[in-house]
């Protein structure tokens, strides 16, 4: 999804003087905007506080296709201080709503497209449905540290598919919020019903009611889903999964979601490449240091390890390659960090791109975007299968040291370990207790070499050790 | 003697209506009234009754008969005829007597009306039910606490006859204390026959004929329904039908989404139904603050099993016959296109009141009622025809429309007879709080945000918010209830309180303070220097109060030393 040719516009709280007061620097983070032809405008998700990563929408006071005034309140947000009305800086159409009531966006993430004039609502339109936008469902209980980075990770390409066609099953769930009143021949179900429904992603037309006249009851939406659940394979299977993560039945065969057949596949591709391993000691009191310091900002170990890798990158290109056809390098132009990251189900490895460009806050809030939109199955292709060096990380398990697999199309991964205390001796003949994180690189030999890893992770030493230029 | 009781009775009508405030609620004043100016022997009698009422019932009805007639002069049957023994009237009747009046109520049907024995008492009964329901079957919010509970169940005839039997045991001790004050109770219809006159009785000719020097019409409302609204009483019910609880619905669609709609919700959700509202208005709960509207919908609306229909009409709902569900024909409240058809289990008709003066007589006084209330001004002198003013003729509560609340018709009345006894007065209705007994509760009193900015553009002052959440309440939180808030809007140039607004745990009980504070002009400056105790939901308003920010200092009064 491209957004060069979109305007970004800022939104501003409409909040009492009395509340405005306390917003503090959120509310201006620097936005870039750039201009070209299309007058669509993005409505981002403002940063109401400025300890707000997230928000979540309360309701649109507007709804798609309203004729909007500059000044005038469009959507009601929930930060983790207050709900407040955001209004719009333009005058236009409220042309398309990405992330519906009820749903959480990242601050900075597109929630809505505004239109200019009425002729450009459909071509808006157009567009949210070629570029699903963040949202997760924070009833989902969403607030726990992401479950990052598994084993053997892989970008998994042919998930593509899969995962567009949930969020286009998503979204035609979202539609049809009345499906009792649809077409000739009506549905009839209940409140409760129709909620049940609408939570698990389950179609209502396709239901035979049970309830008083042959009505659709809640009863009737879990059955639904438990028959669709045995039925297996299908991309409905996917979404009932999401709801249903547990219950394993002992015994059963379980045919592979598409997602899991594609790990399946690279996972047996990988065998194809020759790989070797290298590992090395991290000291990283002074990392932890600094992660204490900064966290209150936002600031992830999981960013902070991507960019600290992606600076290491930038001075050994070679890492950050990879060999396509068994003849030659291929330099990467970017270096795009993914980071592998278990979803019920499988596995998926957003990117987090340029991360030797990007400021280590705006990288955090990066992640935290990306780590919601796989949770809601709603990463782009190119968000996860952009990577060109993977890291993964076990650390929060207390798992010291594993071996990952290389994902096929990149050069290098790295296994990363937890940080612990160890008793080490110094160079200066002393005992010391230091904390230390232990990381285990599989590369491909065809193009990295065992000397080449070892300056890499020299360099990476270097900078977790002195990391205070991982904040410039 | 029973204690103040308020809650909801109504809802406000799907038409937009002219007065300022659609809220119609009910509820019992507090037999307690501070003992004014009045002549000192009157007063020194009435000390004596009182003393002698307590010591003996019998001695009391005595006394007070003796008391109640002694007053009468002018060649008058009594001083004052009240016409409807609701709370309005009842509140009038006791104030009459304590000041000194000949007073005599009359009522058709059961004293208490509406809100005793059809409205805001029995539905807090079912409401006491359905929050501790929610509280047993909430098993996170017991968990929390530590608490194991097994499935939690309901007898419905037995949650029925304990709002039935609340309703009798509050209307017996309102018949008693009129009773015991020494007002006749008429029983029969009254009708106005001319100035000063009226005859009260079955409508036949046994009806008598009594004068009056003052006469209050105190007739209250009965549930409005809508045309092409079919009532049997059974499947599509109003408010009146529901607190009998004869059944609970698995699916009731519940029209009009108001204080009645809402509360009705909170009951049924909790038994076990699931609800489908149904709105005319844009948004559901119209008539409260956007701001805690919104909360409220977030809290008591969307997690529950509930889903709503907005921007349409019920244009038809037929009674479930002939193994048929109820069909509900809806169509867009602005085109009136058709919609589409719902068919549900029930429905409950709660689109507000209409007020019940029919029969009344009001055309032997030249007066024309306005879409059923009666005209009256802000003294609640009645208003004829001719824009005059109907002299000794004064009407209150629900019957003229002001503000449908039972404690409203209460304070009317203490009004209009203050001012029969020579006290003027003018009663401040935005000094009257409003309830609604959902859980958590809602309560109000004042202007909305946007009623205040409005004002403060017509008349030219600043207007600020004030917000404190429920979450930063030790109380609140020690009952795992941080769901909330509490928002003043008030002129920071002077400290003026423009209105509260409460959602939250005992958001009625707390809009007190507010209310009192609006009624006696205390400013800001000087009651975010009062003591709340620590730790309680009142801290709330403390802390409230104590985020304002205002221009004025303190005034001198505050500063008076005491010793201890």
């Amino acid at each position: 999804m491209s957004h060069s040719h979109l305007l970004h516009t800022t939104f501003v709280p409409t909040a009492p003087p009395s509340l405005r007061r306390r917003l503090g620097v959120g509310a201006h983070l620097p936005r870039k905007p750039h201009l070209i032809q299309s007058k669509i405008r993005e409505i981002f998700m403002p940063a109401l506080s400025s300890t707000m990563t997230e928000g979540k929408i309360v309701s649109w006071v507007k709804s798609e296709g309203d004729k909007l005034a500059k000044g005038e309140s469009v959507v009601v947000v929930e930060s983790d201080k207050a709900d407040m009305d955001v209004e719009s800086f333009y005058d236009g159409y409220l042309a398309a709503i990405i992330v519906d009531e009820g749903l959480s966006a990242a601050v900075g993430s597109t929630i809505a497209l505004l239109a200019e004039t009425e002729e450009e609502i459909a071509l808006a339109q157009s567009k949210k449905s070629s570029s699903p936008a963040p949202a997760s469902a924070s009833a989902a209980g969403g607030n726990d540290a992401p479950m990052v980075l598994e084993e053997m990770p892989s970008p998994v390409p042919a998930a593509a598919p899969a995962v567009a066609s949930v969020s286009s099953n998503a979204s035609a769930v979202g539609s049809a919020v009345h499906p009792a009143s649809e077409g000739g021949k009506r549905v009839v179900a209940s409140p409760y019903a129709k909620k049940l429904a609408k939570d698990l992603g389950v179609d209502l037309k396709g239901i035979v009611g049970s309830g008083p006249n042959g009505r659709v009851v809640a009863k009737d939406v879990e059955a639904a889903l438990a028959a669709v659940n045995v039925g297996g394979g299908s991309a409905a299977t996917t979404a009932a999964e999401v709801a249903k993560p547990s219950g394993v039945e002992l015994g059963s065969v379980v045919p592979f979601t598409t997602m899991q057949s594609a790990v399946s596949r690279n996972m047996v591709e990988s065998l194809a490449v020759p790989t070797f391993r290298v590992g090395y000691t991290f000291t990283t009191d002074a990392l932890d240091a600094l992660y204490k310091k900064i966290k209150s900002k936002g600031v992830t170990m999981t960013a902070l390890l991507a960019k600290a890798t992606a600076l290491a990158l930038v001075q050994h290109p070679v890492v950050n390659s990879s060999c396509r056809d068994g003849k030659s390098f291929t330099y990467n132009s970017h270096i795009n960090v993914a980071v592998a990251v278990a979803i019920d189900g499988g596995l998926i490895t957003p990117v987090l791109q340029d991360a030797d460009k990007i400021d280590i806050y705006s990288l955090s809030r990066k992640w935290k975007e990306l780590v919601d939109k796989a949770r809601a199955k709603q990463l782009q292709p190119q968000e996860y299968n952009s990577g060109t060096f993977t890291l993964s990380n076990l650390g929060m398990f207390g798992v010291d040291r594993f071996d990952a697999i290389l994902p096929p199309g990149t050069g290098a991964i790295m296994a990363v370990g937890a940080s612990e205390p160890a008793l080490v001796g110094t160079k200066d003949g002393r005992i010391g207790l230091k904390t230390q994180m232990q990381v285990n690189v599989t590369a491909d030999h065809r193009v990295i070499y065992g000397a080449d890893l070892a300056a890499f992770l020299q360099t990476l030493a270097k900078i977790i050790e002195d990391p205070n230029d991982l904040t410039l | 003697m029973q204690s103040a009781i308020s809650i909801s009775l109504s809802s406000p009508s799907p038409i937009p209506r002219s007065c300022p405030r659609s809220l119609r609620f009910c509820g019992l004043r507090k037999e307690a009234f501070c003992p004014d100016a009045s002549p000192g022997a009157t007063s020194l009698r009435l000390t004596t009754l009182n003393l002698r009422y307590q010591h003996s019932n019998l001695n009391a009805v005595f006394a007070a008969l003796k008391g109640n007639g002694a007053a009468s002069s002018n060649g008058f049957d009594y001083d004052l005829v009240i016409i409807g023994a609701g709370v309005g009237g009842h509140g009038a009747a006791l104030h009459a007597v304590e000041k000194g009046l000949k007073t005599a109520i009359i009522e058709g049907d059961v004293v208490g009306g509406t809100c005793v024995n059809r409205g805001c008492v029995p539905s807090k009964a079912l409401l006491a039910v359905s929050g501790r329901m929610r509280d047993l079957q909430n098993e996170q919010h017991m968990k929390s606490f530590g608490l194991q509970v097994a499935a939690a169940g309901y007898d419905r005839q037995k949650v029925a006859d304990h709002a039935n039997n609340l309703a009798s045991k509050i209307r017996g001790n309102l018949t008693n204390s009129m009773k015991a004050l020494g007002v006749d109770i008429l029983t029969g219809f009254g009708t106005i026959l001319g100035p000063q006159k009226l005859k009260f009785g079955k409508g036949d000719s046994g009806d008598k004929i009594i004068t009056a020097k003052d006469i209050i019409v105190a007739t209250g409302s009965v549930p409005l329904v809508p045309k092409g609204i079919e009532v049997d009483g059974k499947t599509v019910i109003t408010s009146d039908h529901a607190l009998k609880l004869e059944f609970v619905p698995q699916w009731i669609a519940i029209v009009g989404s108001g204080y009645i709609g809402l509360e009705f919700s909170d009951v049924y959700t909790a038994l076990g139904s699931e609800v489908t509202f149904v709105e005319a208005l844009d948004q559901i709960m119209p008539g409260f603050d956007p701001e805690i509207g919104k909360l409220a919908q977030r809290v008591l609306v969307n997690p529950r099993k509930i889903d709503s229909y907005t921007g349409v009409f019920a244009s038809k709902i037929t009674p479930a016959k002939d193994g048929k569900p109820v069909q509900i024909e809806l169509i867009d409240a602005k085109t009136k296109e058709p919609k589409e058809t719902l068919e549900v289990d029930a429905a409950l008709i709660a689109t507000g009141r209409a007020p019940f003066t029919k029969g009344l007589g009001l055309e032997n006084i030249n007066v024309q009622t306005q879409r059923g209330f009666v005209p009256v001004d802000e003294r609640m002198r009645v208003i004829d025809t001719n824009g005059k003013l109907v002299p000794h003729l004064y009407c209150i509560g629900d019957a003229n429309g002001k503000m449908m609340l039972a404690h409203a018709a209460s304070a009317q009345g203490i009004s209009v007879v203050e001012q029969v006894t020579g006290n003027d007065h003018v009663l401040n209705h935005l000094s009257i709080p409003a309830a609604c007994f959902t859980h958590p509760e809602i309560s109000m009193v004042g202007l909305t945000e946007p009623q205040a900015r409005e004002r403060a553009e017509k008349e030219g002052f600043e207007v600020s918010i004030a917000k404190t959440s429920f979450k930063a309440n030790t109380k609140a939180l020690a009952e795992n209830e941080g769901e909330g808030m509490a928002k003043l809007i008030y002129r920071p140039d002077n400290g003026e309180i423009l209105g509260v607004h409460i959602f939250g745990l005992h958001a009625a009980d707390l809009i007190h303070e507010a209310s009192n504070a609006i009624a006696m002009g205390t400013r800001i400056q000087d009651i975010k220097f009062a003591v709340h105790a620590h730790p309680t939901l009142s801290e709330v308003l403390d802390e409230l109060f104590k985020s304002a920010k205002v221009k004025l200092s303190a005034s001198k009064t505050v500063a008076e030393p005491v010793p201890v």
